[in-house]
């Protein structure tokens, strides 16, 4: 008797099983934003501490009201002013002697900072602040610095501070330019520190 | 009468659609691999600021998620339509963030503690109070790398 041949399974309805899946996964599928400005909180301490005593010319005030209104160094600002000020504030470079800074650009003002190293940003919001402002604003001072950095970071290893950043969590970068990315990011990072001060907001 | 005959060509011939369960299968694959499952459902509004001056959090497994905003339209009707926090699947107040921390610890390793960060995923329209809340908490449970999660653009456009 000859061999009955196998019957072919009708491979037709595979397309139908694979479209009904895909169209589970594509309706299922959020592309999870996980990027976002990072920031370390100072930590907790019960019981009241005198302020260490800092020069009013090093601190940089910038208040936002509950109307989401600026009000930098005692003037009302627009937000997209605010990098270019703060800018000028930690770039100004107006110390002498050991507070000298010897690669500012500023114009030197005797009402400004003295060093990137002093400089402080102080940032006060209000309770009715709303929180995309809130971040509108880190968002620039970061920027600022951002920027400050990069500039160093070119002036010094032609390349910029974001840039090092981004290949020094490379993981494809070989671990010997990991050592020398990373004392490079600690040198820039020592010259101009982010110094960001929150004070607990005002009713 | 030939057993072989000719048939006669009827026009074109039909396209074949036998590759057509491979592509479909290409396309599934990738969204099953780039899938990533929501861990919990969201009960509040989350619309998320812009920010370009963004780092990436890269290690999933380390990352503690803490939503805030104002209740989802179905959820208004129980909880008004003030904002709130919302750990795991439930609407908590500000005292329970610590809490939370902690027993999100404990089912970490003991020596990965130090490296998890808290991403605070809160909605544009929330008001700072409630944010400055949270952060008061986190710094009472030690727990003081967070992450401002943020989607990328121009940050002006919050201002509007």
């Amino acid at each position: 008797m000859a061999r009955r041949e196998a019957p072919e399974v009708n491979a037709g309805s595979m397309a139908d099983i694979a479209f009904l899946l895909l169209i589970f996964f594509l309706v299922s599928t959020t592309i999870e934003t996980d990027s976002g400005i990072s920031r370390k909180l100072p930590p907790w301490q019960p019981e009241e501490q005198d302020p260490p005593v800092i020069k009013e010319r090093n601190i940089f005030q910038v208040l936002v009201n509950s109307n989401n209104q600026l009000l930098v160094e005692g003037e009302d600002m627009e937000i997209e002013e605010l990098r270019q000020a703060a800018v000028d504030f930690i770039d100004n470079g107006g110390g002498t002697g050991d507070e000298a800074c010897d690669f500012c650009q500023g114009e030197g003002s005797s009402s400004s900072s003295v060093n990137p190293r002093k400089a402080i940003i102080s940032l006060v919001n209000n309770r009715g602040t709303e929180y995309g402002t809130y971040i509108a604003v880190q968002n620039e001072l970061v920027a600022a610095y951002n920027q400050l950095r990069d500039r160093e970071a070119q002036r010094l290893f032609g390349t910029t501070f974001t840039e090092m950043e981004a290949k020094f969590n490379d993981s494809r970068t070989s671990e010997g330019a990991q050592e020398t990315l990373k004392e490079r990011i600690e040198l820039i990072k020592d010259m101009i520190p982010q110094k960001l001060s929150e004070a607990e907001p005002q009713s | 009468m030939s057993k072989f005959k000719k048939k006669k060509s009827e026009g074109q011939p039909a396209i074949s659609t036998a590759s057509l369960p491979d592509i479909v299968f290409m396309l599934l694959f990738f969204f099953m691999v780039v899938t990533v499952m929501r861990q919990n459902t969201l009960m509040v509004q989350n619309k998320l600021p812009f920010a370009n001056q963004v780092e990436k959090l890269d290690k999933k497994d380390l990352v503690m998620y803490i939503y805030a905003g104002k209740p989802s339209q179905r959820y208004q009707e129980r909880f008004g339509s003030e904002a709130r926090i919302q750990l795991n699947d439930k609407f908590a107040g500000v005292g329970e963030v610590q809490q939370f921390i902690f027993s999100e610890r404990e089912t970490k390793r003991e020596e990965l503690i130090p490296y998890l960060t808290t991403a605070l995923k809160v909605d544009e329209e929330t008001n700072m109070g409630l944010v400055s809340d949270i952060k008061q908490e986190l710094r009472k449970a030690e727990a003081l790398k967070i992450n401002y999660t943020t989607k990328e653009g121009d940050a002006l456009q919050n201002m509007q």
